[in-house]
């Protein structure tokens, strides 16, 4: 086949075009052909095609996302916001820190190793071109049935991608979380989350000025692996017959990210880039659009001279290739030998492959022959908009009225004594140790916690002793109930895993995962999810500083559970002042610090014990939340509590069963004043954390409760090798400790 | 005079500046060398880090053992400079036959990060002579060859003199013939192992104890007294 040329196109402007087969829509081939006044060139309808796809373009999501950044709360600690490669938060010292929180979830469904260690490539670029140094990973998983066979495919695949990937680029694995439930089956969800460190002066962004400087591709060679990755994968739904889809999943190689990372970070060290932007979906098309789209003027690429794996490849194919570790930089004239220096000192290929222009176009050429001559703003900012129609989905009123708390409770200390057992040994409630222990959490030296502590934390100057906490969490479960109130549980609980680590919560990431926006249930749910969270975020100060949107997460018309993933990023002044899980001393008192109501809708209970969704999910007081965050993390300052463990899915048993067992020490446990035996125990109330307080601490720590008007209730002491409520039953800890972590093994090893 | 202790980063090398830190916590100069200079600079000792060098792609170690680096490091560890190989350090010292032995896969085919309990065998290496005999520790472990295989003579052999280091205590993590954990040559200034005593060497980071620090104290020790 001839070159489709730019002069081509204008000749031959009724020449039949796949843009159906590239995923575009009728109208938005009109308007490519409108802005362009001719039709595209097969370049150029290859770049419309991926950018303007659902996962690049965010066009049905756009509209509710828009919300995050009307609704800010005053936070002086934002310093680079939505938009950019990942957003920026001031830690204090002169350190920022970045993190974002990706989807991978389709890719890894297809091919779990490479979806999965590709996941944690992009995320790591999109934090390194920010300027930072990556520091630490967490990954949210979500999978179907855990006895179901294919989770037996997917599971061992994704983990063994994440560590594959993670392990060899030396950053430490230090939390997320790992979920089960049906409707993942089709649709397993792996979202990536990434820190990193850098001081203030050395943020970066992705924008190409300066009418000379150098466009610099480096990183690996550029080959036939992803193509169309982006438009295919992520922004079509699986049809349960459809032709297989693997050469689209991307390869990752760990080790060019390594050295692409090491020397990335001595480039900016010798501050050599003027603009920077990390390869990730829709690779070429991506890069060099939005760069020349946030920059001052046009740019002009030699397509030609991009290094191939495959010579064999058309310039539709470079543009679209998704190939890994590959990353674009914008360098002043003079700074390019030493930057080609710095490549060939870690052995990373570098070439010039074009120029920032002071037109307005992005002219890319090939052997001399112009291909693609479009505004670029047209490519990577001004895609498709969609008001997708929504509306409350007419099963939402009989689901929510399926009351989770008419069902059957224990009858006797004997049930209640078995359903505890049941529900630390079930697979959402039991150890994940054999997932977390093939992942490396002690590389870097600065790990203080990682899983299953409430957060992970990571400490970030040596000398002071500054650290960052993260923590991730989501409930498709209660968001199915109430995708408003799921949001704001997320969030909530990501807060408040952060605050019972000791650290003060700063801002926030997302990734949300739903099913298909063209049907208009689940784009209410998006709808409703987005909005709690924004509303949520700016009740509790923690703007939204980026994150990502995972839409069609859906197998023919079933739909996931809307899963908005939260990850909640704070700070630390001192790590020796953080607060493990662990019950390690006898005699410590155990606090329940929040009010607990019979709350049961979605609870891990009604699933366990009955296999029930319905009802209503707790509910939510982000003004309890904020307290009880400051009584955290004043305690954790002040020495006043040992050990904290929020309590979330599971309830107030499977918090003291996980801290029993981290500590090695059982506990003797009353049930307080007001509350029955049963409601104590599973109850998933929010806004509530237990902690172990030494005893001389604890006029202190109650008066410090009661003046700030936090409910607390003394429920019983760090004692003996049992779990014991007093009246009821004692479990010994070894049994707990079978129950709890055989299941995943059991399952899957 | 300072003790000088050099840390070798390869291209993939990850746990290079936890090694550095851990040198400069014991009290010692840290110094950075680099896989293509041909140079030792004059350190004292060497470390070799863990990590992925060249992704493990072919063998584990396979290919920087022909480094640049590794030609004097050769020469003076066989010399006496004392060496110590972490992880993928231990791999590329039986790579460049400075120590016998070869890592296989995991017995169970994952990498298995954990608190790994170990018995110091020989407390009269270069690099264990702060610790006693029979002393257990514990220190991170991380690995996904880690599975030490020698032929039946070798392993009698090391035995019999004494040459395993250190073993594996409260479960055996990846199937290590004999329980071993690390070796020593016969001269005992050069060691491996598979566990990493350079991520427990600060009581908050890490496993939360400092039993891998005794490492760098007995080779600052034993260089002083030299």
């Amino acid at each position: 086949m001839s070159l489709d040329t730019v002069k081509h196109a204008a000749e031959t402007p009724d020449a039949a075009q796949p843009w159906k087969e590239l995923g575009l829509k009728e109208d938005e081939y009109a308007r490519i052909r409108e802005i362009l006044g001719r039709r595209p060139t097969g370049a150029e309808l290859a770049m419309y095609s991926v950018m303007w796809s659902e996962h690049c373009s965010y066009k049905s999501s756009k509209v509710h996302l828009k919300q995050f950044g009307e609704k800010v709360p005053a936070n002086d600690a934002m310093l680079v916001g939505i938009g950019e490669n990942a957003g920026v938060v001031d830690v204090g010292q002169g350190y920022a820190v970045t993190f974002k929180v990706e989807s991978h979830n389709h890719p890894s469904y297809i091919e779990p190793y490479q979806g999965a260690a590709t996941g944690i490539g992009g995320i790591v670029r999109d934090i390194l071109a920010m300027g930072a140094r990556p520091v630490a990973v967490v990954d949210p998983l979500r999978f179907g049935a855990a006895d179901h066979p294919d989770t037996k495919r997917v599971l061992p695949g994704v983990v063994a991608g994440i560590g594959g990937y993670g392990n060899c680029l030396g950053l430490p694995n230090i939390g997320g979380e790992v979920v089960f439930d049906a409707c993942y089956q089709g649709n397993p969800l792996v979202n990536a989350g990434c820190i990193g460190v850098m001081k203030h002066e050395d943020i970066h962004l992705a924008q190409a000025s300066g009418p000379g400087n150098k466009v610099i591709l480096y990183g690996a060679r550029t080959g036939g692996d992803g193509i169309g990755g982006v438009s295919v994968l992520a922004s079509e739904t699986f049809e349960s017959t459809g032709p297989a889809k693997r050469p689209a999943v991307q390869v990752g190689d760990p080790f060019q990210e390594k050295l692409l990372i090491e020397c990335t970070l001595e480039i900016f060290k010798e501050k050599l880039v003027a603009g920077i932007q990390d390869l990730g979906g829709a690779g070429l098309s991506c890069a060099t659009s939005e760069l020349a789209s946030a920059g001052s003027g046009g740019m002009r690429v030699e397509l030609d001279t991009v290094p191939l794996r495959d010579s064999s490849l058309s310039p539709e194919e470079i543009l679209m290739s998704e190939s890994q570790e590959r990353m674009c930089a914008i360098v002043e004239p003079q700074h390019v030998d030493r930057f080609l220096e710095i490549c060939e000192k870690w052995d990373v290929i570098a070439t010039v492959i074009g120029e920032v222009t002071d037109g307005s176009q992005l002219e890319i050429f090939w052997h001399g022959e112009q291909i693609v001559d479009v505004p670029p703003r047209s490519v990577a900012h001004d895609g498709p908009v969609y008001q997708r129609p929504f509306a409350r989905p007419s099963w939402q009123d009989a689901l929510q009225a399926d009351d989770a708390g008419k069902l059957a409770r224990p009858a006797n200390a004997a049930e209640l004594r078995e359903q505890v057992l049941k529900l630390v040994a079930s697979p959402n409630q039991a150890s994940k140790a054999w997932i977390t222990d093939q992942y490396d959490r002690f590389v870097q030296g600065n790990t203080v916690l990682a899983m299953p502590e409430d957060a992970g934390m990571v400490r970030i100057d040596a000398e002071s002793n500054l650290g960052v906490a993260l923590a991730t969490d989501g409930n498709g479960r209660y968001a199915k109930l109430d995708p408003y109130t799921g949001a704001q549980l997320a969030l909530a609980e990501s807060y408040r895993n952060v605050a019972a680590s000791g650290a003060k919560p700063l801002a926030i990431s997302d990734c949300l995962n739903f099913g298909s926006p063209e049907d208009p249930d689940v784009m209410w749910q998006f709808a409703e999810a987005t909005r709690g969270l924004a509303d949520g975020c700016l009740e509790l100060g923690t703007p939204v500083t980026g994150g990502n949107v995972s839409l069609y997460n859906q197998t023919g018309e079933t739909a996931i559970h809307p899963t908005p993933v939260v990850a909640v990023l704070g700070v630390i002044d001192d790590v020796n002042r953080r607060t493990p899980v662990a019950f390690a001393e006898e005699g410590q008192l155990l606090y329940l610090l929040g009010d607990t109501a019979e709350e049961f809708g979605g609870s891990a209970w009604s699933e366990v014990v009955h296999n029930h969704l319905g009802g209503l999910p707790p509910k939510v007081d982000l003004g309890r939340e904020k307290l009880l965050a400051e009584i955290l993390i004043s305690a954790s300052r002040d020495g006043m509590v040992d050990a904290a463990h929020d309590l979330s899915d599971g309830g107030l048993i499977q918090a003291v069963t996980e801290s029993c067992l981290r500590g090695g020490k059982g506990a003797r446990l009353v049930v307080p004043d007001g509350l029955d035996a049963f409601t104590f125990l599973f109850s998933e109330s929010a806004g509530r954390a237990v902690v172990a307080v030494p005893r001389s601490e604890e006029l202190r720590f109650t008066d410090m409760c009661g003046a700030r008007g936090l409910p607390v209730a003394r429920i019983g002491v760090v004692d003996g090798e049992e779990i014991e409520l007093q009246g009821e039953f004692s479990i010994p800890l070894s049994e707990l400790r079978t129950a709890h972590e055989a299941t995943i093994p059991a399952l899957l090893a | 005079m300072t003790t000088r202790i050099g840390v070798v980063t390869f291209p993939g090398t990850l746990d290079d500046q936890d090694a550095l830190r851990a040198v400069r916590i014991a009290g010692a100069e840290p110094v950075s060398l680099w896989h293509r200079d041909k140079d030792l600079h004059q350190v004292d000792a060497v470390v070799l880090a863990g990590g992925f060098s060249y992704g493990d792609y072919l063998r584990a170690g396979a290919i920087s053992r022909f480094s640049p680096v590794m030609e004097p490091l050769i020469e003076q560890a066989k010399a006496g400079m004392p060496v110590l190989g972490i992880c993928n350090g231990f791999q590329i010292l039986t790579e460049a036959h400075l120590l016998p032995g070869a890592m296989l896969r995991n017995n169970h085919l994952h990498f298995i990060c954990r608190d790994q309990k170990l018995r110091v065998e020989n407390a009269e290496t270069a690099w264990t002579s702060d610790y006693s005999a029979g002393q257990e520790i514990s220190v991170p472990l991380k690995n996904m060859d880690g599975r030490y295989t020698a032929d039946e003579r070798t392993l009698d052999e090391l035995e019999a003199e004494g040459r395993v280091a250190f073993r594996y205590l409260d479960g055996n993590p990846n199937g290590s013939l004999r329980d071993i954990a690390g070796i020593t040559n016969a001269a005992g200034n050069i060691v491996g192992l598979m566990p990493h005593p350079e991520h427990a060497v600060e009581p908050l980071i890490g496993t939360g104890g400092t039993d891998g620090l005794g490492f760098f104290t007995s080779i600052i020790k034993k260089l002083v007294n030299a």
